[in-house]
């Protein structure tokens, strides 16, 4: 599997700083279990981090009582979150962490209709103006023509889809900027599946031109 | 400082963690301080941070990042959970789903960004401008659109910058997309 169309710098260095919402949080990483090449740049974002708190001085005590606190165990980890749901084989369509988003597997999911053949499941995420759904094109099938209220990113997992002269496969990436309407089609080989996140408020410059209708709020 | 955190992880070496909490600390305090959050907030968080590192030094993996950048992702993380109360979806290592680095060895090749100082020295050839989105972006956790409306110039001009300065570090550090 080779990943053609990837996050790219500003979503993922925007993920390394801890600045994007959840829902585009979630296709990022979700990008990165899939796309080696994109972990090893966010190791060098995150070494920007470490870099930049380890270079910037500070005249601020260190806080023994905490040291002792902190060595004699006071505080336990309770971050640990919940234990993952732990999938036992490869051939999963949803990686981690998508996986405990959606609550199973992509053959486990109560789907609902979209409308078109097209049916979806939205996943629970924080963040006002942003959404994130599973959705699932009938192969050969396309989306509607539609416009977006802020940068849609799409992320394939399974099947393909073909969008403005590019083909999109499992762990590619698409983005369309406000400016962008499209019809995106399923390719003919199975449904696609795909991850797909919209986030109002990443993009504001430029008036949003609400052409046509959203397709269902997409 | 990767050596102490070896040694926290291996010996459970207390002096080593003195080390790396004398070291850390006051700059990851002044860190949460920059990303908002109120004295009573920092302290808890801090102690929290530092909680993790003696905890579950034994996920630090020296080959993929220094001690700096280890640490930087913990606070960051905490950071997320503690003020915005939302959690942060990371990509899990041991998923089965997930794919690995076709190369041979590909994931455990010697990377010049383990040692913080080469990444700080890097740092210091990217231009004023680039220096500072970083900066704010990675530091003070500002969005770019907050950066933006902070500076005064346009997103893009914010956008643009960030990706120049990564781009420049990546040369300066050697790393390769080679499938760009």
């Amino acid at each position: 599997m080779t990943i053609k169309h990837h996050v790219g710098d500003d979503l993922l260095l925007s993920y390394g700083a801890g600045t994007l919402d959840e829902a585009m949080s979630l296709l990022v990483a979700t990008h990165l279990a899939l796309c080696p090449t994109c972990r090893a740049d966010l190791e060098l974002a995150e070494a920007v981090g470490g870099a930049l708190i380890d270079r910037t001085p500070t005249d601020t005590a260190v806080d023994e009582a905490m040291l002792e606190a902190v060595l004699d165990g006071a505080c336990q980890d309770d971050n640990a979150g919940a234990p993952a749901l732990r999938a036992s084989n490869e051939a999963l369509v949803l990686p981690q962490p998508l996986y405990n988003y959606a609550g199973g597997d992509a053959d486990t999911l109560r789907w609902r209709s979209a409308g078109g053949g097209i049916r979806q499941v939205l996943l629970k995420t924080v963040g006002a103006g942003t959404t994130a759904r599973l959705l699932s094109i009938p192969a050969r099938k396309s989306v509607p023509r539609h416009g977006h209220r802020g940068v849609e990113a799409t992320l394939v997992l399974a099947g393909s889809f073909y969008d403005r002269d590019a083909w999109y496969r499992r762990g590619d990436v698409g983005i369309a900027s406000p400016e962008v309407v499209h019809r995106p089609v399923a390719g003919p080989e199975q449904d696609c599946i795909c991850l797909a996140v919209t986030d109002a408020r990443l993009e504001f410059r430029t008036p949003i031109p609400r052409l046509l209708q959203p397709f269902h709020g997409i | 400082m990767s050596l102490q955190l070896i040694a926290v992880a291996k010996d459970r070496d207390r002096e080593a963690f003195e080390i790396l909490f004398r070291h850390f600390s006051p700059r990851v305090r002044a860190y949460l301080v920059h990303r908002g959050s109120d004295t009573k907030n920092v302290d808890d968080i801090l102690q929290d941070v530092f909680a993790t590192v003696w905890q579950k030094a034994n996920l630090y993996d020296h080959q993929r990042a220094s001690a700096a950048a280890w640490i930087f992702t913990i606070a960051r993380n905490r950071r997320i959970d503690a003020l915005r109360n939302e959690r942060r979806p990371e990509f899990d290592p041991q998923d089965p789903a997930l794919q690995r680095n076709p190369v041979p060895g590909g994931e455990e090749t010697f990377i010049a960004w383990q040692h913080a100082k080469t990444v700080r020295i890097a740092l210091d050839v990217l231009s004023d401008e680039q220096r500072e989105v970083l900066r704010l972006s990675f530091y003070e956790g500002e969005s770019y659109s907050a950066i933006a409306v902070r500076l005064g110039i346009p997103l893009g001009t914010v956008k643009s910058r960030a990706r120049l300065a990564f781009a420049r570090l990546r040369t300066e550090l050697g790393s390769k997309r080679e499938d760009l």
